[in-house]
């Protein structure tokens, strides 16, 4: 370590974890006089192991720069420390002299464990050494000892048991633990002495660490599965009940259709409600004309429109995930009902608002592609915020669609179609309205906010062009 | 005086405003200095030969029409016979052409040799897979880049496959880049009966005879397996062996942590094997520059489902069978007590390789190999029992050991051609890179720093070293991969690079710059102005570069021992018509 003019910048680093000598016998923080001689208190200090890093849980003394009887300033780097990260320089808070190491180089402690004494003078260097056996004696109380002993050494690490040294030992010589096994049993500080094998010739595996230490990976699947079971388990009844048709073609669901099933039962547990909104269309047409060649969909339309209406009413766009509260979404990601062969899928856009409409389309087309293909990634279909489901191509005039878990509101789109429209001056004209029917959480979203919503959605359409910006 | 001169001219073009800089850079005239300067400073301490600069071309295609259908000049049947078609021969065989030299490779077993069937090349396949699952596998990394992963897997055939298939294209093309050429291929096993002639055939019967002007050696090598371990292929084997990846065992030890066991830890523990290491050094990585060493214990080693055992032999390796596990027993390498027996499910032998130079006839012409290693000097040119060179017959590559690395054979054999065509060529092997490829790579150039400070303590002179971190890489940091360090040892009053070493994601492709600085000797306060682009992982040389303090050039002028006079004048008489020009155009 005499490359004193590295220019690496570990030790600004270590600043902050700088080690803390803290006064041992009285805690006074005052500064002492320069010259201990007339000192009447014994000025003794520990060092400790200190924590470099929030992961540290003990540290290697890579080498002292100061030995036994060295003389210290504060600020001085008087020991290289290695962590899990890297090594780092640690500088003394107090000026004295290095009375005795406790942990040579090239051994480990604990985070908070004492490595060295540092006497204020001469005078108590052999009173630290009579400490510092004192301390070597009593290791076994003294490990426990020092953490609460200490006010605040920041790092909540659990008390630093020598757990770690005795294993190894034990390894070797009772049952054989893989390495895997071996590393975990130090980092959960697992005696392999006390753990049966159950691997391959009697071997400690991963598995048996983890189990002693009390963790239990496996179950927790299993502990989750029951939670999903039980309101499945209260809506199979109803399914259940009714008596076979005889004659009937049974066709079990599909993976996809039993998905579908079991969010259209969950949606019965929501409070949901319908508003309707007749819409002009004749603008948005005339622009789709116009992007049409540009690969633009009048989904994509819809999807952008709808967006950004979201942005405006973010209430539409929010969701009531335990019947306490509101979930505000920070994204608006339009999911889209698609049919497909066998079942529906629901393809998300994104931050539908924040896209342009021809980067939404090239995402779309995407999408389609890839549902068709059975390919979509969860994300890719199960995070919208609002869902849009547009009938309106094979001339249905209106539905309503039913909410799906996890969101707030769904848009059901009709057909365009000519209609006579009478406007307030008592002028009748043609024009294509569409009817617009929203389905929404009343525990959220207030017949209010979906009127507001639908205003804002329907001036957007009426006044397309700001879509294309 | 005229020296300062020089040194004050660069100096305005560094101080001056950078449109000046990259003017003065872009002219000719500075370009030309530059180079002067170089080779002035580089003259007195560097001692490769650099080949001039040639157009081999128009040579080459003639050549490569010639060879075969004229007879070797001379009376001989070759001008150069190539023993062993790895990549060491290939390398040879390519330049011999391009000098217009018949060539003939005799290859006993497959061409391309162990890097191409059996080391860098199949191995190369397996960590690329390694490398996948480790990323793939890495949740924590993959959400912090916002990508979901459900669940990944692997195929082992399909792996297994992917290896042994790179393996065959590379074999066809190296074979056929020397037919096109027209290198005869001749096979069999090749012995040396006498002064530039060879026998060749199959094992015991070598049957055909040839004479050659130029005989090169290059039979390279075979894996060490020390005595008392049983190699049975299926749970003790070598690399040989693991390359096929015919099994994925629960629980592996591998002896010896150089490149191989290295590499292999990485490909294993990847695939969900858990690794013991041997090592009979006190320090995993022995080779390593020991700060390399030390963060690649750190990133490559601790949080991998690893551990080691150091200081220790296994003294007997007995496979697994009648029901038991692989035993291993280990003694303490100093003391040789027993200490430990291992109980595991395979075990890979990565303690180095032998040189493969038996049946080569040596015996007939007077020369005793080293431990199987054939005797070079710097030349490549084999020596005899008694010391002195055998005039004819050069011997590269693992055969050799003085570089055991698959380019360093090439080079080497290139090196032997450059000579044989009448250019004395020595091959700096300080300037040969060397690469692990383990995730992320290390890669090395050059001295490490223990050698670099003896070296300086012998020669008197000092060094210094400059550290970067990957994490200050703004590439490195977009691909979340900051674990990395890069490091270089120069002379801080010549500018001279010593050794670069660096640890982090690209690390073997990055390390070229620096190894080509070396070759070409090109110095600190030269390559510092080189551009890099950004963002790339590149600038984290050009950081170390930048980084790099140099004494003063003042100090450097006055010292007595510096460039020779006729260089200097006509290097102050350049520098002198520049720094004119360059007032020109700052006026």
């Amino acid at each position: 370590m005499a490359t004193a003019p590295a220019p690496f910048s570990l030790s600004a680093s270590t600043v902050p974890a700088r080690l803390r000598a803290a006064a041992v016998p009285a805690g006074a923080r005052g500064r002492q006089p320069r010259r201990g001689r007339m000192v009447v208190r014994a000025k003794i200090r520990e060092i400790f192991m200190p924590a470099l890093s929030s992961t540290m849980t003990e540290g290697k003394i890579v080498s002292w720069a100061a030995s036994e009887g060295d003389r210290v300033n504060k600020g001085d780097a008087v020991v290289v420390v290695e962590s899990d990260k890297a090594d780092m320089d640690v500088e003394t808070f107090h000026d004295g002299i290095v009375a005795a190491v406790l942990v040579p180089a090239g051994e480990s402690a604990p985070v908070g464990a004492p490595i060295a004494l540092l006497a204020e003078s001469e005078e108590e260097v052999p009173l630290a050494l009579a400490k510092a056996k004192e301390l070597s004696n009593g290791q076994p109380q003294q490990a426990a000892a020092p953490a609460p002993a200490e006010d605040a050494l920041a790092t909540p690490p659990p008390p630093p048991t020598p757990a770690a040294a005795p294993a190894p030992v034990s390894a070797g010589t009772k049952g054989i633990a893989s390495p895997q096994a071996k590393n975990l049993a130090k980092q959960h500080r697992v005696d392999l002495a006390k753990v049966t094998g159950t691997g391959p010739y009697g071997r400690i595996t991963p598995e048996d660490v983890e189990a002693a230490a009390g963790m239990q990976p496996k179950p927790k699947p299993a502990a989750a599965s029951p939670a999903v079971a039980a309101p499945s388990a209260a809506a199979v009844p109803q399914a259940a009940v009714l008596p076979p048709v005889p004659g009937a073609t049974v066709v079990p669901f599909t993976t996809m259709q039993a998905a579908v099933s079991k969010n259209m039962v969950e949606s019965l547990a929501v409070p949901a409600f319908r508003v309707g909104y007749p819409i002009v269309t004749d603008k948005l047409d005339e622009l789709y004309e116009k992007v049409k060649p540009k690969g633009v969909t009048m989904t994509v339309l819809l999807a952008k429109a709808a967006a950004m209406a979201l942005a405006q009413h973010p209430v539409v766009n929010a969701s009531c995930r335990d019947g306490k509260s509101f979930t505000y979404n920070s994204n608006i990601n339009i999911a889209v009902a698609v049919a497909i062969d066998g079942g529906l899928i629901t393809p998300v856009l994104q931050d539908a608002d924040k896209l342009d409409i021809y980067l939404l389309s090239q995402n779309w087309k995407d999408l389609v592609k890839k549902a068709r293909a059975k390919q979509l990634q969860p994300n890719e279909y199960s995070s919208g915020t609002f869902t849009l489901s547009n009938l309106g191509m094979f001339g249905v005039d209106r539905f309503d669609a039913i909410l799906p878990p996890g969101q707030g509101a769904i848009m059901a789109v009709g057909a365009s179609k000519p209609t006579v429209v009478a406007d307030k001056d008592g002028f009748f004209s043609v024009k294509s309205k569409m009817l617009v029917n929203v389905t929404a959480d009343h525990r959220i979203v207030y017949g209010a906010d979906l009127a507001a919503f639908l205003q804002t959605f329907a001036k957007i359409i009426e006044d397309p062009e700001s879509l294309t910006l | 005086m005229q020296s300062t001169a020089a040194v004050s001219v660069s100096a305005s073009a560094i101080t001056s405003g950078s449109g000046a800089r990259s003017e003065a850079a872009r002219r000719p005239g500075g370009l030309r200095v530059c180079g002067l300067r170089r080779e002035a400073l580089a003259c007195s301490s560097l001692r490769i030969s650099q080949a001039p600069a040639r157009l081999a071309v128009a040579r080459a295609a003639a050549a490569a029409a010639t060879n075969g259908a004229v007879a070797g000049s001379g009376g001989f049947d070759y001008d150069l016979v190539i023993i062993g078609a790895g990549v060491g021969g290939h390398g040879a065989a390519l330049h011999a052409v391009e000098e217009g030299l018949k060539t003939a490779i005799i290859e006993g077993d497959v061409v391309g040799g162990t890097c191409v069937n059996r080391g860098c090349v199949p191995s190369k396949a397996l960590l690329a897979v390694s490398g996948r699952m480790r990323e793939l596998h890495d949740e924590h990394h993959m959400k912090s880049m916002g990508l979901q992963v459900s669940s990944t897997g692997y195929d082992r055939q399909a792996v297994a496959d992917h290896a042994n298939n790179l393996a065959s294209k590379i074999r066809s093309n190296l074979t056929n880049s020397m037919k096109s050429l027209g290198v005869d291929i001749l096979t069999g096993v090749g012995t040396i009966v006498g002064k530039q002639r060879v026998r060749y055939g199959k094992v015991g019967f070598p049957d055909k005879e040839i004479t050659a002007r130029n005989i090169i050696i290059a039979t390279g090598s075979t894996p060490f397996v020390p005595k008392g371990i049983e190699i049975d292929g299926k749970t003790v084997f070598t690399s040989d062996h693991a390359l096929k990846l015919e099994s994925v065992p629960d629980w592996i030890a591998i002896v010896g942590s150089g490149y191989i066991g290295l590499e292999f830890s990485d490909v294993y523990t990847a695939l969900g094997s858990e690794v013991t290491f041997v090592e009979a050094l006190d320090q995993l990585m022995p080779g390593f520059d020991p700060e390399i060493a030390k963060l690649a214990q750190r990133v490559l080693i601790n949080p991998r489902k690893i551990d080691y055992h150091t200081g220790v032999f296994a003294s007997k390796i007995t496979p697994a069978k009648d029901g038991k596990p692989v035993l291993i027993e280990l003694i303490d390498a100093k003391t040789k007590e027993h200490k430990e027996t291992l109980e595991v499910d395979a075990a890979l032998i990565a303690t180095g390789r032998a040189p493969f130079t038996k049946g080569l006839g040596l015996e007939n012409i007077n020369v005793v190999t080293q431990r199987g290693f054939v005797p070079v000097d710097e030349r490549m040119r084999v020596m005899d029992a008694d010391g002195n060179v055998v005039p004819n017959l050069f011997c590269i590559g693992d055969a050799n050991g003085k570089l055991m690395l698959a380019h360093a054979a090439s080079a080497q054999g290139i090196s032997v051609v450059e000579q044989i065509s009448g250019r004395d060529h020595i091959l700096n092997h300080l300037s040969i890179p060397a690469a692990c490829f383990t995730h992320p790579e290390i890669s090395m150039v050059g001295l490490t720093e223990p050698q670099a400070r003896e070296k300086a303590d012998k020669e008197g002179f000092e060094i210094s070293v400059v550290k970067t971190s990957f994490k200050a890489n703004t590439k490195a940091l977009a691909e979340n991969e900051g674990d990395g360090i890069a490091k270089l040892i120069y002379r801080p009053d010549t500018g001279e690079i010593l050794g670069v070493h660096i640890l982090g994601l690209h690390a073997a492709d990055l390390i070229h710059e620096a190894s080509n600085a070396i070759a070409l000797g090109t110095r600190l306060q030269d390559i510092k102005f080189a551009v890099h682009a950004h963002p790339t992982l590149s600038e984290v040389l050009d950081e170390l570069f930048k980084a790099a303090k140099l004494q003063p050039r003042e100090e450097r002028g006055s010292k007595p021992s510096q460039p020779p006079q006729p260089l200097l004048k006509a290097l102050s008489f350049i520098t002198a018509l520049l720094s004119s020009s360059i007032r020109d155009r700052q006026r």
